[in-house]
């Protein structure tokens, strides 16, 4: 692939579940192009140089600043962002479990937390309060603070964890 | 701020990434991760004309267990190397390092390969290297490669070896020897910041290789013996590298550092757990 830097090239990638595509130039940041270009303006965009996390978005599942990558880098990826986790069912559990301890005032930051506490989540089951806290270090919160954040997460690690009951015993339930 | 604009590429080979940076001369830059190369283009510290990114070439990622060495190929991200499961055993030392470069989620992104290639004197990578003796290869646009030795490697701040029509291709981290003992601490202002003062040891029965990073201008590997009391050594040591004051700390607390951490890393120190947590500090 060759782009030349004044050319708006076609990116094809799929956004929480649906193709999607737009125009990019080479140095478009992906943060942009999801804002301007398919107006998911849910992924906020702070320091534009990687230290503050606001704009983590997940790439093929992993949490990445999504200021720190081009659009045309996203070609074919799968991208999930906070319009992702409310479902028609309303508020996800770890949105509620933010709601429910005070894990946020403006919100400013908490579109990329959520993302970045999702893949957490995915990749550790039974987190201890050291390893969010490591997780959450790649985030600035300005207003509200991190344990409210902290425990939220735990929350939810401990409801999915007892959610997940093992094959054998769901079946008996069912029955 | 947003980049200035630039053309992209993405080659598909080794050779034609190879090519392309000899046909840009200067006016070319590789990326890889981007998670420190994105941060100088939104801020306009660098304005290549044009990026070349290695993110097409299939044949850069693995990671590989060979007889003395695990080679990590430049495809590899950070976080996939921290997830490799037997890294613990084949190179402990990077088991206990890598945690502390930056965060989740720039390791998601960050390549092994990209940060040895960006040397920024208080990187962990570039230190472990530099500690093991391991070595950085590299390939032109002939096909042709070498391997330079991290100590040849690691020229000054932000500055290597590579030339540049070069692609650093693999990097090769010496496995661990029975017998040794690896450790590793570091003191930054915030756990994710760069490393203020970063100490990595291999301990023999009757020597001790310490790497220090964030002092000097690129990371440093001596050899100590290994005296009941070491704190000549290091305080020679501490003394020899040259530290300066800056924004994040003193050249007098940078050599106090050296001096109490070397002392409690030789000594085997606080468990890593306890070392887990100060840095949430
Ligand atoms: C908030 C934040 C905190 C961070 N904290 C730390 C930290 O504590 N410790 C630390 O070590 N790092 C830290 N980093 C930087 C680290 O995340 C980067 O991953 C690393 O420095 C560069 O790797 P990359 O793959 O992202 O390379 P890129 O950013 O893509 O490239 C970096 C440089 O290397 C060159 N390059 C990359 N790959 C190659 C190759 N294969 N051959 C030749 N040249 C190549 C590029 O041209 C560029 O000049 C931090 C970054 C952020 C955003
Ligand atoms: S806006 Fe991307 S990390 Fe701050
Ligand atoms: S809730 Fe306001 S910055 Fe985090």
């Amino acid at each position: 692939m060759h782009a030349r830097a004044d050319q708006r090239i076609r990116v094809t990638l799929t956004l929480n579940g649906r193709e999607r595509s737009g125009y990019a130039e080479p140095r478009t940041q992906l943060c942009d192009f999801l804002r301007h270009e398919l107006g998911a303006t849910g992924t906020h965009v702070g320091c534009e140089h990687g230290v503050c996390g606001a704009c983590t978005v997940r790439v093929d599942g992993r949490a990445s600043r999504s200021c720190l990558m081009l659009a045309v880098q996203a070609e074919g990826r799968r991208l999930d962002t906070v319009e992702s986790l409310a479902g028609e069912e309303g508020l996800s559990d770890l949105q509620q479990a933010f709601r429910r301890h005070h894990a946020l005032q403006c919100g400013f930051c908490t579109a990329g937390i959520l993302m970045s506490c999702e893949e957490f989540l995915d990749r550790v089951a039974d987190p201890s309060e050291a390893q969010v806290r490591d997780m959450l270090s790649g985030h600035l919160c300005r207003c509200t603070g991190y344990t409210g954040m902290v425990q939220a997460v735990l929350d939810v690690a401990r409801t999915r964890r007892e959610a997940t009951v093992p094959d054998s015993q769901q079946e008996n339930n069912d029955v | 701020m947003k980049p200035a604009a630039f053309d992209y590429l993405r080659p598909s080979s080794r050779r034609e990434a190879c090519e392309l940076l000899h046909e840009a001369g200067d006016d070319a830059r590789l990326i890889a991760g981007g998670q420190s190369l994105m941060a100088v283009l939104n801020m306009r510290l660098a304005q290549p004309k044009r990026l070349i990114d290695i993110a097409g070439i299939e044949d850069l990622h693995y990671i590989e267990r060979r007889d003395d060495h695990l080679a990590v190929g430049a495809g590899v991200t950070q976080a996939e190397l921290l997830e490799y499961p037997g890294l613990a055993e084949a190179v402990p030392l990077l088991a206990q390092a890598m945690p502390w470069i930056g965060h989740w989620q720039t390791r998601n992104r960050g390549t092994v390969c990209g940060s040895i290639a960006h040397a920024d004197p208080s990187a962990e990578l570039p230190l472990c290297l530099a500690t093991l003796g391991g070595q950085v290869v590299l390939e032109n646009r002939r096909g042709k490669s070498r391997r330079v030795m991290a100590e040849d490697f690691f020229q000054g701040v932000l500055t290597t070896d590579r030339r540049q029509d070069e692609l650093i291709t693999e990097v090769r981290f010496p496995l661990a020897r029975p017998g040794a003992e690896y450790r590793f601490r570091e003191v930054a202002m915030r756990h994710g910041d760069f490393a203020i003062v970063a100490l990595a040891a291999v301990i023999d029965s009757n020597r001790v290789t310490l790497g220090v990073g964030g002092v000097a201008d690129r990371p440093v590997s001596r050899e100590l013996a290994r005296h009941a009391d070491p704190s000549e050594a290091l305080n020679a040591l501490a003394w020899s590298l040259g530290a300066e004051d800056d924004a994040h700390a003193t050249a007098a607390y940078r050599r106090q550092l050296i001096r109490e951490l070397g002392r409690e890393l030789i000594a085997g120190g606080p468990s890593d757990e306890e070392n887990a947590h100060a840095r949430q500090g």
